[in-house]
């Protein structure tokens, strides 16, 4: 019988460290403390409504193998399905009471949600079933799907922007010190706190979530443990589909305005972080969504030209340093 | 005669343009060992992936426990009862060993002393529990791989080449494990190139190549016949002197 030592179990802490190790070295170089909480909190919520958005493509790319370039299609039905309820309930987001503000942010919500989820479900079915293992035939497609879920937007609302003011105890910002903090952002980083607790619980203590991680990892395994995967797969796209839709309200009340464009817009900051936290990984997407958000942000402060670039700067150094991305060694 | 568990009649199995099965028979009896020999690339790993249907037979029949189970999905063809170990042992790295148990136990939680009876042979899974199961040796990941297919009384055990590179101390523990699950009523078919591995393990003993089964019979009579070894598994053989 082999008797070897307990191996140590390996903990890989460095990409965790990193967002910490950002925030504290950018101190010296903003300069001025208010400012460094202000970019500090604007990048965290930045990065959290973009871990919310990406978190669902990850686990579909992970789990199914599936290149989704139809995932922004998601984040735009669901801000405009929050309309739906946002709108007509004017009376509550602009009364002067936070209960009745996040009551109607948490029907637009669920609303929000209900219809992405129907969306992905059906998305699925009809549009990526055929083209399982196909990679070429998936991008062309879902970006064909995206391409129509962005005219059917212009068909159902019309062509132009629409306004999605904030909830009245929702706007303008807490002063801490000399630091403004605004009061969305904040919300922002609860709700994304919240998803990823979720999504950590659901992954690590759930049965349904061990199967999706030794999912991503062979699926074929699974099938042969006696599991469907095939059901576990729709459930995660339209959970994931779900997702976009929650981060698609989150981000159009942060920009205040809808465009059927909005989730092909941030396309390219989803993928970004996909790739930097690596396929499959949520808890990689969620230090990536922070990172390319803090990053942003900072050199918008430090290097506004560099701002420009600095998310490809920032895929490229963690590529170089981790091929796959942050969560594989 | 023992009453066979699995049958296999005239099975063709192609992947892509490549016929790979090419017309097996094959009878593993009822609460034994059976044994499939032959050298690379005859079609072992196949034969097993086309009873688990991840792979789909072309053509013939593949009898389980009296149902043709032939063109079934994999996820059922689990649930009447087989339970597969794959060549690379695909344990999950990323969970733990508890975990890539847990995931087995279709039918509820883990039975506390079905988990002991199983230490018994691998006390080794004991000692990893909450260990990842991606941090342990070769040998002990063969030992989750195999813990987690009878980790629930399964009625047949596929099981692909578990020796493969081990060191002889883990195999000597493996002969010992299959033995037990044996003794446990499980019927178990085992896929090998090494020869000498097998040979008091194995009731029964099927030799394939190109495709074909071409020798069937009782592990006694092959394991006693030097001539019909060599001229069977010539190169096998030599390979594992």
């Amino acid at each position: 019988m082999n008797d070897t030592a307990l191996p140590a179990v390996q903990r890989d802490l460095a990409p965790h460290l990193l967002v910490p190790a950002l925030v504290l070295a950018m101190l010296p170089l903003v300069g001025s403390f208010p400012t460094w909480v202000t970019l500090t909190v604007a990048g965290l919520a930045m990065g959290m409504m973009i871990f919310i958005m990406a978190s669902g493509l990850t686990l579909v790319f992970g789990l199914m193998n599936v290149l989704n370039f139809g995932h922004g299609a998601f984040v735009s039905v669901g801000a405009f399905a929050a309309t739906l309820v946002l709108l007509p309930m004017h009376g509550w987001m602009e009364a002067d009471s936070l209960l009745l503000n996040l009551g109607a942010l948490g029907l637009a919500i669920v609303v929000a949600m209900a219809v992405t989820a129907l969306l992905g479900w059906a998305f699925e079915r009809v549009i990526i079933m055929p083209v399982y293992g196909q990679h070429l035939k998936q991008i062309l497609i879902t970006m064909g799907g995206m391409i129509v879920a962005e005219q059917l937007i212009g068909v159902i609302w019309g062509p132009e922007q629409i306004a999605l003011p904030l909830p009245t105890t929702l706007r303008g910002a807490i002063i801490v010190g000399d630091a403004a903090i605004e009061k969305y952002r904040l919300v922002a980083v609860v709700v994304g706190l919240l998803v990823y607790l979720g999504m950590f619980l659901t992954l690590n203590r759930t049965k349904v979530g061990l199967l999706i991680r030794a999912g991503v990892e062979n699926g074929e395994m699974v099938e042969a443990l006696g599991y469907r995967i095939r059901r576990l797969f729709v459930a995660v796209f339209a959970v994931g589909s779900a997702l976009a839709g929650l981060g698609g309200v989150m981000w159009g009340l942060y920009k205040e305005t809808l465009s059927a464009a909005m989730g092909s817009e941030v396309m390219v900051m989803v993928f970004v972080t996909v790739i930097i936290g690596g396929l499959g990984s949520v808890s990689g997407c969620f230090t990536g969504a922070l990172l390319m958000a803090l990053v942003a942000n900072y050199a918008g402060f430090l290097a506004p030209k560099l701002a420009l670039v600095s998310n490809i700067v920032l895929m490229m150094a963690v590529l170089l340093w981790r091929p796959a991305g942050l969560a594989r060694k | 005669m023992t009453e066979p568990l699995l049958t296999l009649s005239g099975v063709h199995t192609h992947i892509g343009e490549y016929h790979i099965l090419q017309g097996v028979d094959l009878v593993v009896p009822r609460g034994g060992i059976s044994v499939l020999l032959g050298r690379n690339g005859a079609g072992k790993t196949t034969t097993l992936r086309t009873i688990m249907g991840m792979w789909q037979a072309s053509a013939g029949q593949v009898m389980f426990d009296g149902q043709d189970i032939a063109g079934r999905k994999t996820p059922d063809i689990a649930r009447a009862g087989i339970a597969y170990v794959p060549e690379s042992m695909a344990v999950f790295s990323d969970l733990t060993v508890r975990e890539n148990l847990y995931l087995a136990a279709r039918n509820g939680p883990l039975d506390t002393a079905r988990l002991e009876w199983i230490f018994g042979f691998f006390p080794a899974l004991k000692k990893f529990w909450n260990y990842p199961a991606g941090n342990l040796s070769g040998g002990q990941k063969q030992m989750v791989a195999i813990a987690r297919a009878i980790v629930e009384p399964r009625k047949l055990l596929l099981v692909d080449e578990p020796t493969k590179g081990l060191a002889p101390a883990i195999i000597r523990n493996l002969i010992d494990a299959f033995r037990e699950v044996k003794e446990n009523f499980t019927t178990v078919l085992l896929v090998e190139q090494n020869f000498n591995v097998v040979k008091t393990l194995g009731d029964t003993v099927a030799v394939m190549d190109d495709g074909r089964i071409v020798h069937a019979g009782p592990m006694a009579e092959l394991a006693g016949d030097s001539a019909l070894q060599q001229q069977l598994l010539g190169l096998s053989l030599d390979a594992h002197q």
